[in-house]
């Protein structure tokens, strides 16, 4: 069967609507709202701050810490169920490697930077959504970082390749789905999974895709944070 | 290759962004070279100077530093001194031979001098690689607090708040007839005789902060105290 047009009508290489604000939280040193399409991500940044448990204490670097965690509203289904499940774990470990490459904390030993990545609503790249949010928040908290970090779906919908799955897409019968996180300069993949199966071919091309949406999240980016730093109006 | 500059200078950049090209230019602080390009690795402000190309940071924590001077709280009484927080990812330790040139007789009540709670305007003395803090109480201006209020704000913000040569917080001073101490790591202790010039101090102050990276800065708030009600002592 052949998938012919979309069900929410994008081009197959068109990601959804992107928008971003940095500090929404003020309590925390830094914070990011990102949305992408129906997918809605907070994330916040605590630190670097004194590390707990102590065993986990690195004295050469700082530890970079996230929390992935959907509120239990965001699904459009059942309510989800609060507190860290095998899922969220997982994204949590995940996330954190994602960002680890660009955050430099060699100048604050056996400390801790917390990030925690809220869902507020989620539709399919929530993960996705979630590293970006964390990386325009990392920056904003004025952690040391090398670049930025933008995330993407990308994937395949029976015969077609798809840029940004959305939970219509991601949760189809004969469908895959391949989250991509890259550095924004280097193009580095500092994420990559799969779930579902692909031919090398169509891998290849997805991936490209990917590639070639890195600079618009990346400008997104760019403008949440120069948007938090506009002339005050008397 | 050729030497350019990509952003302009006082342009508020993000971490990878490219700053300038070429070799003719030198990467400082908070900026970093990969191959002909300079880029920027944290947000902040991009300074020109000559040829060094470096930023200002515009949020962040505080990071102890030798030299700078603190207020910090009394959290823990140890075997001889006091551990104080910082404000920062780290704690301090105030020995008891740099505390006081009083006599302290062994086995002394520590509480008697500074207990848990109290705030102390202290100077860094030290600080190691695994950024263990040393801090005294041996220079002018360096004392326990009493009574005022206490005041967080962004550390990045702080040499704003203090003006060239202590401009700003003399102005703040003088407007509202407060004693202010600005320590280096975002905290502010303000004590006036009067509650509401307190509040106007606290007010400027939150002002400065939400403005800093604005030019004009010392007319605006010369304008901000006089029509709140502040006059000059």
């Amino acid at each position: 069967m052949s998938y012919d047009k979309r069900k929410s009508g994008r081009d197959f290489d068109e990601p959804r609507q992107m928008d971003a604000k940095a500090g929404v939280v003020k309590r925390a040193v830094g914070s990011a709202w990102f949305k992408i399409g129906k997918t809605e991500a907070i994330a916040a940044v605590y630190g670097p701050r004194e590390l707990f448990p102590r065993f986990l204490k690195n004295p050469e670097k700082g530890v970079l810490r996230v929390n992935y965690s959907m509120m239990p509203f965001s699904s459009g289904s059942d309510r989800v169920r609060p507190g860290p499940n095998r899922r969220s774990k997982e994204i949590s470990s995940i996330a954190t490697k994602a960002l680890q490459p660009v955050v430099d904390l060699s100048d604050c030993p056996n400390s801790v930077v917390d990030v925690f990545i809220e869902m507020k609503q989620a539709d399919g790249g929530t993960r996705c959504a979630g590293i970006c949010a964390a990386s325009i928040a990392l920056a904003d908290a004025g952690i040391p970082m090398r670049d930025m970090v933008g995330a993407i779906a990308v994937g395949r919908c029976q015969d077609k390749i798809i840029m940004d799955l959305d939970y219509y897409e991601d949760s189809h019968e004969d469908g895959t789905d391949i989250p991509v996180a890259m550095l924004h300069n280097s193009k580095e993949i500092s994420l990559l999974q799969l779930d579902g199966n692909i031919s090398v071919e169509q891998f290849q091309e997805a991936i490209k895709m990917a590639q070639g949406t890195m600079d618009k999240i990346f400008e997104v980016q760019k403008a949440a944070l120069k948007g938090k730093f506009k002339p005050v109006k008397e | 290759m050729t030497e350019e500059v990509k952003v302009k200078n006082r342009e508020v950049v993000i971490p990878g962004e490219t700053l300038a090209e070429g070799m003719g230019y030198l990467p400082s602080f908070g900026t970093y070279r990969e191959g002909e390009k300079i880029l920027a690795s944290r947000l902040g402000l991009v300074n020109i100077e000559g040829k060094v190309i470096k930023l200002v940071p515009l949020s962040g924590k505080y990071l102890p530093k030798r030299g700078d001077t603190i207020i910090c709280m009394v959290t823990e009484i140890l075997m001889s001194g006091w551990r104080v927080e910082t404000n920062s990812a780290y704690s301090a330790v105030l020995n008891m031979k740099d505390a006081t040139s009083e006599f302290i007789p062994k086995g002394a009540n520590l509480t008697k001098y500074f207990d848990i709670g109290d705030y102390l305007v202290a100077k860094i003395s030290n600080v190691t690689s695994q950024k263990l803090v040393d801090i005294t109480l041996k220079g002018p201006g360096l004392r326990k607090l009493y009574g005022g209020r206490i005041l967080n704000v962004s550390p990045p913000k702080v040499p704003r708040i203090i003006g060239k040569q202590g401009s700003m917080v003399s102005l703040i001073k003088q407007h509202t007839n407060c004693k202010i101490m600005v320590g280096q790591n975002g905290i502010v202790w303000i004590q006036g005789e009067d509650s509401d010039m307190e509040l106007l101090a606290v007010k400027a102050i939150k002002k400065i902060e939400q403005e800093a990276h604005m030019p004009g800065l010392t007319d605006n708030m010369q304008k901000f105290l006089t029509e709140n009600g502040g006059a000059p002592q």
